[in-house]
């Protein structure tokens, strides 16, 4: 399928006609009017705006990675990089049969500490709820944290994980990724660890243009590959 | 009292009546605020930033169903010849609210219940028209932080000198002249967002002023387009 795109500010129209609107457009009449400054994609008669800036919003199931910013008698509060505040129920680290007489919170998971979580439920309503019940979630022990602008992230992530695998390779380090734009990289070669982080500083600044895993991949100095990149994913 | 106008209608800093200032806008001017945009609207120099969405203080303010929208426009003590003591004063929260007002409409607040979105607006050197120039920044600042928005907005005035409808009113003709209108419009969805008139028109005079004004918005919003699009695809390619 045919995918038209263009460089659109908020107000831009996008396109007239029985289209559906997706992210960050809004329908006036039979108009799709950008709301916020990104690349516009128009395919399968639906209209979306891949942003270049703004916060997180959660969406259920993304792995987010967070930073306990507090508890209460029932839960942890944590900083995930967004509007919103995340909750942890205590459930779901101890058990069904916790009790806040009997359990510390602060034993399994302090104030500060990085957690890799899933959002398990999120609505206007009320602040989303994570869970940590999944393989490779739960507390993260070592690494080194990154933030990009969480606007960014697919672009990090690549075409089917394209251009992170690009990075982990070149750099033997293990990237975890949070949807947020925090990032969280280990490695045991300190030259590799550095090499990840400007990798992914490198992503962050450049992630408008075209050609970017090529441009990552010379920049570790990896031999240009047979990976068509495009600039959407 | 100073000439405002020659007799082949040139004003007094040398433009022409159809003329705007000077405009150059530059975005993203700040590291620790989400959006950022720094205007210099003739001798005005007016930096603004954006905060947010995030949480609100005090809390009775949040709202369950939308986010809010909180707007300061402040002059430093330096940006007029007198110091102006630092304290809002009364013309300061006047304008701090018909910002907010004028922001309001093209804000999609509805995506963020419970968050506030604040723009702080600092005049650093003041020279009439300062509203309408913090509210260019003030858009353009909304849409560096990514918050979700109808269409930006975009200001600019107009107002009666020596007779004559002209348009982007100085600080000399605003002081002496007959007529000031700072108007503010969402260009794309076509609709206006401020209207404010200090002076006497005529009806006719009423509506040359307000196309005026409307065209020098139109104006003003090319060069917001232009900052926007420098600033997130610099190398151009479409």
């Amino acid at each position: 399928m045919d995918v038209k795109r263009r460089y659109v500010i908020p107000g831009d129209v996008i396109a007239t006609g029985p289209l559906r609107p997706e992210h960050n457009v809004y329908q006036d009449g039979d108009r799709i009017i950008a709301t916020s400054v990104g690349i516009s994609e128009i395919y399968e008669n639906a209209v979306r705006v891949i942003p270049l800036t703004g916060t997180y919003v959660p969406k259920t199931n993304d792995l987010i990675i967070g930073k306990v910013i507090g508890t209460s008698p029932l839960s942890w509060e944590f900083d995930i990089n967004s509007p919103f505040m995340g909750f942890l129920p205590a459930q779901d680290v101890f058990g069904r049969d916790y009790s806040p007489t009997k359990d510390e919170l602060r034993q399994r998971l302090d104030i500060g500490d990085l957690v890799a979580a899933r959002i398990a439920n999120f609505d206007r309503s009320r602040d989303p709820l994570l869970t940590v019940q999944d393989r490779d979630l739960g507390k993260i022990e070592s690494g080194q944290l990154v933030e990009i602008s969480p606007s960014k992230v697919p672009r990090l992530i690549g075409k089917r994980g394209s251009m992170i695998q690009t990075i982990e390779m070149a750099t033997k380090a293990m990237i975890t990724i949070g949807q947020n734009g925090w990032i969280v990289i280990s490695c045991e070669v300190p030259d590799g660890l550095l090499k990840a982080i400007e990798a992914i500083k490198m992503v962050d600044a450049l992630a408008h243009t075209p050609n970017l895993t090529e441009r990552v991949k010379s920049m570790l100095g990896v031999p240009a590959g047979e990976y068509n990149d495009t600039i959407n994913d | 009292m100073t000439q405002l106008m020659t007799e082949d209608g040139i004003r007094c800093d040398g433009r022409r009546v159809d003329e705007l200032r000077d405009i150059s806008l530059k975005v993203g001017v700040l590291k620790n605020a989400n959006g950022s945009a720094y205007i210099e609207f003739g001798k005005n120099k007016i930096i603004a930033g954006v905060f947010g969405p995030r949480d609100v203080h005090p809390k009775h303010m949040a709202n369950q169903d939308t986010g809010i929208l909180r707007c300061r426009y402040h002059m430093s003590p330096f940006s007029v010849t007198e110091r102006k003591n630092p304290a809002p004063s009364r013309r300061e929260i006047e304008i701090s609210k018909v910002i907010k007002e004028a922001l309001q409409p093209a804000v999609i607040l509805k995506d963020f219940p419970r968050t506030v979105i604040d723009v702080f607006v600092e005049v650093l050197q003041a020279d009439g028209g300062s509203r309408c120039a913090a509210l260019d920044a003030a858009a353009v600042a909304l849409a560096d932080a990514g918050i979700p928005m109808r269409d930006l907005v975009s200001a600019c005035a107009a107002g009666k000198v020596a007779d004559r409808i002209v348009l982007d009113v100085n600080n000399e003709e605003d002081q002496e002249g007959q007529a000031d209108m700072p108007v503010a419009v969402m260009p794309n969805v076509g609709k206006i967002t401020l209207m404010q008139l200090d002076g006497i028109l005529t009806p006719e005079e009423y509506k040359t002023c307000l196309h005026t004004a409307i065209g020098g918005c139109k104006r003003v919003y090319e060069i917001q387009r232009k900052a926007l699009m420098e600033k997130y695809f610099q190398n151009g390619e479409q």
